[in-house]
C-alpha cells in the first residue's frame, strides 16, 4: 500500500512536469498580447481570445498560393509516406525476424548501423542523388527517403522476433503461402508495433519542412508556411503560440487514436504460446 | 564435415573441393530462401539508395577537402589531425556532448522504463491511455518546447524570473540562456522532458506483449517481490524493445543539437552548448566545408558504434 502510494505520488510529480509546459503553450496561444508581456506573468488564461488563430488565418489569407494548398501537401506526403513506410519495413522485418536465411545478420547490423549516421552530413550526397533521379522539386524527393528510414524497420524486427515459430510452423503445414503468412498472422500478432510505428512515422513527416530539395512554393509544406508566420519573432509572439498548438493538435490526435487501438489489440487479442 | 577438413587440408585439392562445396551448400540455401530475399529486396534497394550510399561517400569526403563548388581534393588523414590537435571549439564539443549524453541518456532510459512499467500497472483503462499521452506527448508536439524559451525568458516576463523575485531569492532578472553557469542545466532539463519519448513508447507496447502466464509460473518458482519479478520476468521478456531503446537513446543523445540550438542560440555563449553535431553544422552548412564536416560525422559514428556494443552487451546480462 505504502508502495503504491509512493508510485502514484512519482506519477503525478513527473506528469506534472511533462504536462505543464504543454498546458502553459495551449494558454499562451489564447492569450491577448498584454497578458503575455505582464508582470508577475500568469500561468492561467485570465482573458481568452481567439485573436491569435484568427491572425493566423488572415495572414494565409494574404500568402501567395491558397494556404489549402500547403495543407493539402503536408497530408499527402505525410498519407503516402507513413502508408508506404509500414508496407515495405513490415515486409522486410518478416523475414529478418523468422527466416534463417545467408547474409540476414549482415544486412540487420548494416541497416541499425546506419542508423547512428548523422542525418547533418549526408544532407549533401542525399541531394545529389536526388537531383540524379530527377526528383528535385517534386513530391518524391520527401516522400521515398521517409519509406527508407531504417528506424521503422528496426521497431518492426524487434517485435516481430517475439511471435511464436510455432504459430508460423502450424501455419506452414497446414499450406499457407510465406504471404498470406504475412499479412495473416505476423503482422495481426504485432499490431502494437505498428501501431507505434505509425505514430513515429506520421510524427517526422508531419513535421518535415523539406525545404531542400522543393522550391516550388506550391509544393511547400505546412509546417514550412507556418514557420514563416512564426519567423517574424517578438511582433508576432501571439501568432506563434498559435502555430505551435496547431502543429501539435493533428500527431496528438492520430497518438490518442493509435494508442487506444493498441490497448484494445491487447486485451482482446489471444495469440500467445 | 569441419573435422573432416582440419585433417586433411594439407592437401590443396581438398581444400578447394571444400570451398566449392560450401559455395554449392550456400547456393541451395540462398535458392531455398527465394521468397526471403523477395521480401527484403524493396526495402534493401531503397536502403541502399537513400541511407547507405550518402553515408559512405560521407565517410569517403571525410578523406578530401571539399567547398561544395570545386571537386573533392584528398587530404588523406588530415581533416581528422586538424580536429583533434588544431580546433579547441571541437574538444570544447566533445566535452559538452558527452556531458548531455552521459547524463541525459542514462537518466532518460531508466525513468522511460520506470515510468512505463508503473504506468502499465494502472488498472483503469482511461487514466493508462491518459497518463501514455501525457508522457508522450512533450516528444510528438513538434516546436512546442519553445514554450521554455518562455518559461526562462531573460526579461522579468519570464515564469522564473519572475517567481524568484516575487519570493524575494534574487532581486534581478537572470539572464538564463545568456550565463554560461545556468545554459547546460536548464538544456538538460529541457532535453529529458522532450527525449523520454521513442523509447518510452515501445517500452509500453512490449510491456503489454509480456505473456501474463509468466507471471504466475514465477511466483510458483519463488520471485518474491516486484522488483524481482521485474527483473527475472518482464525484462527479459522485452529485450528486443529494451534493445531498441537503447540504440534509439544513443542516437538521441550523442546527436543533440536542435533543440540547444533554438533555445540557447546558436553559436552559444562561449560556445557552453556547442556539441559535436553542433560543430558539424557549423561546418557543413555555414562555412560549407564538407570534408571537415564529414569527419566529424564519421568520428561521432564510431562513439556511437563503440558505445551501442557496449550497451547491447550490458543488456545481454538482464535477468541473470
Amino acid at each position: 500500500m505504502v508502495g503504491n502510494a509512493f508510485s502514484i505520488a512519482i506519477l503525478i510529480l513527473m506528469g506534472a512536469f511533462m504536462g505543464l509546459p504543454l498546458v502553459l503553450a495551449v494558454c499562451n496561444s489564447l492569450k491577448p498580447l498584454e497578458e503575455l508581456f505582464i508582470f508577475p506573468p500568469r500561468f492561467f488564461v485570465r482573458n481568452p481570445t481567439g485573436k491569435n488563430f484568427h491572425d493566423i488565418f488572415v495572414l494565409m489569407r494574404e500568402s501567395w498560393v491558397p494556404f489549402s494548398r500547403y495543407i493539402f501537401n503536408t497530408v499527402f506526403i505525410t498519407l503516402f509516406g507513413t502508408v508506404g513506410h509500414l508496407f515495405v519495413v513490415s515486409l522486410c522485418a518478416y523475414p529478418l525476424a523468422k527466416h534463417k536465411f545467408p547474409g540476414r545478420n549482415v544486412i540487420f547490423w548494416l541497416i541499425v548501423t546506419a542508423l547512428m549516421f548523422s542525418a547533418h552530413v549526408t544532407a549533401i550526397p542525399n541531394y545529389l542523388i536526388m537531383s540524379g533521379l530527377g526528383w528535385l522539386d517534386n513530391y518524391l524527393s520527401l516522400i521515398v527517403p521517409a519509406i527508407a528510414k531504417p528506424m521503422g524497420l528496426f521497431l518492426m524486427k524487434q517485435f516481430m522476433e517475439q511471435v511464436p515459430d510455432s504459430l508460423i510452423e502450424a501455419a506452414r503445414i497446414d499450406g499457407a503461402s510465406e504471404f498470406s503468412i504475412f499479412t495473416r498472422i505476423v503482422m495481426p500478432s504485432v499490431k502494437p508495433a505498428w501501431l507505434t510505428l505509425i505514430i513515429f512515422c506520421f510524427q517526422d513527416l508531419w513535421n518535415l519542412q523539406g525545404s531542400n530539395y522543393i522550391y516550388s512554393e506550391n509544393l511547400k509544406t505546412l509546417p514550412y508556411a507556418l514557420s514563416q508566420i512564426s519567423a517574424a519573432g517578438i511582433s508576432r509572439a501571439g501568432a506563434t503560440a498559435a502555430v505551435a498548438v496547431i502543429m501539435m493538435i493533428i500527431p496528438i490526435t492520430i497518438f490518442i487514436f493509435c494508442q487506444s487501438n493498441i490497448i484494445e489489440t491487447m486485451v482482446s487479442s489471444g495469440i500467445k504460446e | 564435415m569441419e573435422k573432416e577438413v582440419q585433417k586433411e587440408n594439407t592437401s590443396e585439392s581438398i581444400y578447394l573441393r571444400y570451398i566449392k562445396r560450401r559455395a554449392g551448400l550456400l547456393k541451395k540455401d540462398i535458392r531455398r530462401h527465394k521468397t526471403s530475399y523477395l521480401f527484403i529486396l524493396p526495402y534493401c534497394l531503397l536502403f541502399t539508395v537513400f541511407i547507405l550510399a550518402p553515408v559512405l561517400v560521407s565517410i569517403g569526403l571525410s578523406f578530401t577537402y571539399f567547398n561544395v563548388l570545386e571537386t573533392p581534393r584528398f587530404v588523406g588523414w588530415q581533416n581528422y589531425v586538424d580536429l583533434f590537435f588544431a580546433d579547441e571549439v571541437f574538444l570544447t564539443a566533445v566535452k559538452n556532448t558527452f556531458l548531455f549524453a552521459v547524463i541525459t541518456g542514462p537518466i532518460g532510459y531508466f525513468m522511460a522504463l520506470f515510468i512505463a512499467w508503473m504506468i502499465n500497472d494502472i488498472r483503469n483503462k482511461k487514466i493508462r491511455a491518459f497518463m501514455t499521452l501525457l508522457f508522450y506527448a512533450p516528444t510528438i508536439s513538434g516546436q512546442a518546447y519553445i514554450v521554455w524559451k518562455y518559461i526562462f525568458s531573460s526579461d522579468t516576463y519570464g515564469f522564473a524570473n519572475a517567481w524568484l523575485m516575487k519570493l524575494g531569492i534574487t532581486y534581478s532578472p537572470h539572464l538564463w540562456f545568456e550565463d554560461q553557469k545556468y545554459i547546460v542545466p536548464i538544456l538538460i532539463i529541457v532535453v529529458l522532458w522532450m527525449s523520454m519519448g521513442t523509447g518510452f513508447l515501445s517500452f509500453i507496447a512490449g510491456l503489454q506483449n509480456v505473456d501474463q502466464s509468466l507471471y504466475e509460473a514465477g511466483y510458483m518458482d519463488g520471485v518474491k517481490n516486484r522488483f524481482q519479478e521485474l527483473w527475472y520476468i518482464t525484462l527479459p521478456s522485452m529485450k528486443p524493445q529494451l534493445m531498441f531503446g537503447a540504440v534509439m537513446t544513443i542516437t538521441s543523445s550523442f546527436a543533440i543539437h536542435d533543440q540547444l540550438a533554438a533555445l540557447a542560440g546558436f553559436p552559444s555563449v562561449n560556445y557552453a552548448a556547442h556539441t559535436v553535431v553542433s560543430h558539424l553544422v557549423d561546418y557543413g552548412s555555414i562555412r560549407f566545408e564538407m570534408g571537415y564536416a564529414s569527419a566529424i560525422a564519421t568520428l561521432l559514428f564510431i562513439v556511437m558504434i563503440v558505445c551501442n556494443k557496449v550497451i547491447q552487451a550490458l543488456l545481454r546480462k538482464v535477468g541473470q
